[in-house]
């Protein structure tokens, strides 16, 4: 029998052991992603030894720049700890520091066919690359780095084919809102995205569909490479070594799904759950909003910015509503200030932060007070997950979003894409 | 394998998709291991710490810790959760699971077999759970070895411990 992507990429990793579901995988990690937050003093531990220091990228993100003093704290132990075994990718509050995955994103720090992990749940965002990356836990970590090697239960794969193109004014958020919304949750499966319209999706695109995984409760979540990965991974990461993985022919999938992406339609997802819980924008349309955000992992692109940019043009942000804007990176910030972006943002009344997940997960940047109610283009909406429990939290593409923030309700975008072909 | 492979309590129903954030408020992100395990379920079960005994079951629907990686385990374990029983548990909550040495099971079928308050029998040697009022048996699906051997002995921080690759933790949490 056949694998799919994951199984070739688990099975490679693990010295060519064929792998199927209901395995355990132990796997060489090519990469271990620390975040701020691993080096918490309760969850970081002293280490004695890493495995390779070469494989091993810290990125402050969570925290950034310190909100707290424990915050700090966290940061200066990320800094002795790369000091201490000579850790050369540390990403310390600067010019190349960002959210984590979105920094493994600019660096081509996720190498196709490898094995990925790092202690957040959007870990996953690097299958946009082909890399089998998976969200663990702080004691994965500690295992990751001493030892090089990271266990997976081996889990079933549903695979999507694209067909057709987006329409303008449609995004891969949408392309995630339909598909948590049609198919719920994939709780112990992989997902495998593919078809003739895959390449039709920007490689942003596909870091925003990858990231949302984590929100579909999948354990790995990859694409196809193809030749725009290829030509990306050679301009930003040319000395690595890397191995672009197509499934076999005959892999067996516990499922088999096609979209049309012309037929896909901006959506939203409704408060306090991501999954089975989407709605075309026209069923909210009119809701009252105090905050848009548009950022984090998922949506803190430079394409994201550009949209938002394009649909804020020589306009206003509603008055009392505030429109909050978090580049992925500082490289991507310098990149949309170059652009022009920045400025276009600025001047319509949108705050810019620097990069870090804070609005995202609730921690600092545009936390939400009691009975407020947010739009978003983040990544989860649970209760209480950007500030107050009793906050409401819509979540849409950064088109949805920042034409809400205009009219300081829910709105659709399409009115700013009438000119556009696809 | 070290830990008893016996364990009896007072069930607790929770329903479908129960995720991190409700075992682990994100403002208790940042606070020590013992106040984490103070907030378990604070926004949606406030009477849940205050009436729980030591050793008491958690019963949950699908999905059970959807979420973030946050140690949510962690919590139930150090507040004196007994075991989880889940119809299916999410993948990351289960590793810190494993992780953590907090014991998290899947047992199809257990939403309908129990109500609030029954008590719950888990056999890891037979993989079955009892409901004692009902004297229904379920199968509980078997964790590899590899893993069991890991949730049981406390997780894997005892584990790199041992091998010299971390230092022995200064205080317990």
């Amino acid at each position: 029998m056949g694998m799919t992507i994951t199984e070739k990429i688990l099975s490679r990793a693990s010295g060519q052991t064929p792998v199927a579901p209901g395995d355990v995988a132990v796997v060489d990690v090519e990469t271990a992603v620390l975040m701020d937050m691993t080096f918490l003093p309760e969850g970081w531990r002293e280490v004695l030894k890493v495995h390779d220091p070469a494989k091993v990228a810290i990125v402050f993100d969570h925290l950034a720049p310190a909100p707290t003093t424990q915050a700090a704290q966290a940061h200066r132990t990320g800094r002795q700890f790369a000091e201490r075994f000579g850790i050369e990718r540390l990403h310390d509050i600067g010019a190349d520091q960002g959210i984590a995955h979105a920094v493994v994103a600019d660096r081509g720090y996720a190498l196709p066919g490898t094995v990925l992990v790092n202690g957040d749940s959007h870990t996953c965002a690097a299958g946009a690359f082909n890399c089998a990356a998976r969200g663990v836990g702080g004691p994965d970590m500690l295992f990751a780095i001493t030892t090089g090697k990271a266990w997976f239960q081996v889990g079933e794969t549903v695979r999507y084919d694209f067909t057709g193109r987006l329409r303008p004014g449609v995004s891969a958020k949408d392309i995630f809102l339909f598909i948590a919304g049609e198919y719920g949750a994939h709780v112990n499966q992989n997902i495998e995205y593919g078809g003739a319209g895959m390449s039709t999706i920007s490689l942003n695109g596909r870091r925003t569909l990858a990231t949302m995984g984590a929100e579909l409760s999948a354990e790995f979540v990859i694409f196809e490479p193809d030749d725009a990965l290829q030509d990306y991974m050679r301009s930003v990461n040319p000395d690595a070594k890397w191995f672009p993985t197509w499934p076999d022919d005959d892999a067996a999938y516990h499922a088999r799904r096609s979209i049309d992406l012309e037929t896909l339609e901006p959506l939203v997802a409704l408060p306090d759950a991501v999954v089975n819980n989407s709605v075309p924008v026209a069923a909210v349309a009119g809701q009252h909003i105090d905050q848009a955000f548009i950022g984090s992992c998922a949506n803190g692109t430079l394409d994201d910015l550009a949209v938002a940019a394009k649909i804020v043009a020589g306009r206003k942000v509603a008055k009392g509503t505030r429109l909050l804007v978090t580049p992925g990176t500082q490289a991507i910030y310098r990149a949309a200030l170059k652009a022009g972006y920045i400025e276009t943002l600025m001047e319509a009344g949108a705050v810019v932060t620097p990069a870090t997940c804070g609005a995202c997960s609730g921690g600092h940047m545009g936390v939400v007070g009691p009975d407020e109610v947010c739009i978003t283009a983040s990544t989860r909406n649970f209760k209480g997950r950007m500030g107050d429990p009793s906050a409401r939290i819509f979540m849409g593409s950064p088109a949805t979003v920042a034409a809400s923030a205009l009219r300081g309700v829910i709105s659709h975008p399409g009115a700013f894409f009438a000119g556009d072909v696809a | 394998m070290s830990g008893s492979n016996m364990l009896a309590g007072k069930v607790w129903k929770f329903g479908d998709n129960i995720n991190t954030d409700l075992m682990l408020p994100g403002p208790w992100l940042y606070r020590s291991a013992t106040e984490q395990a103070k907030a378990v379920f604070i926004n949606n079960r406030p009477e849940f710490l205050a009436q729980m005994q030591n050793g008491d079951v958690i019963i949950g629907g699908f999905n059970y810790g959807m979420g973030s990686s946050r140690p949510a385990a962690r919590s139930l374990r150090n507040c004196g959760v007994g075991f989880l029983l889940a119809e299916t548990i999410n993948g990351l909550f289960f590793r810190n699971a494993v992780n953590h040495g907090f014991r998290a099971f899947e047992c199809p079928g257990v939403t309908a077999a129990f109500e609030e308050g029954d008590r719950a029998e888990l056999s890891i040697e037979d993989w079955t759970a009892t409901n004692t009022r009902t004297g229904q048996t379920l199968a509980v699906t078997p964790v590899p070895k590899m893993l069991l051997d890991m949730m049981l002995s406390g997780g894997v921080l005892p584990m790199l411990e041992a091998q010299g690759l971390i230092a022995p933790k200064r205080r317990s949490g």
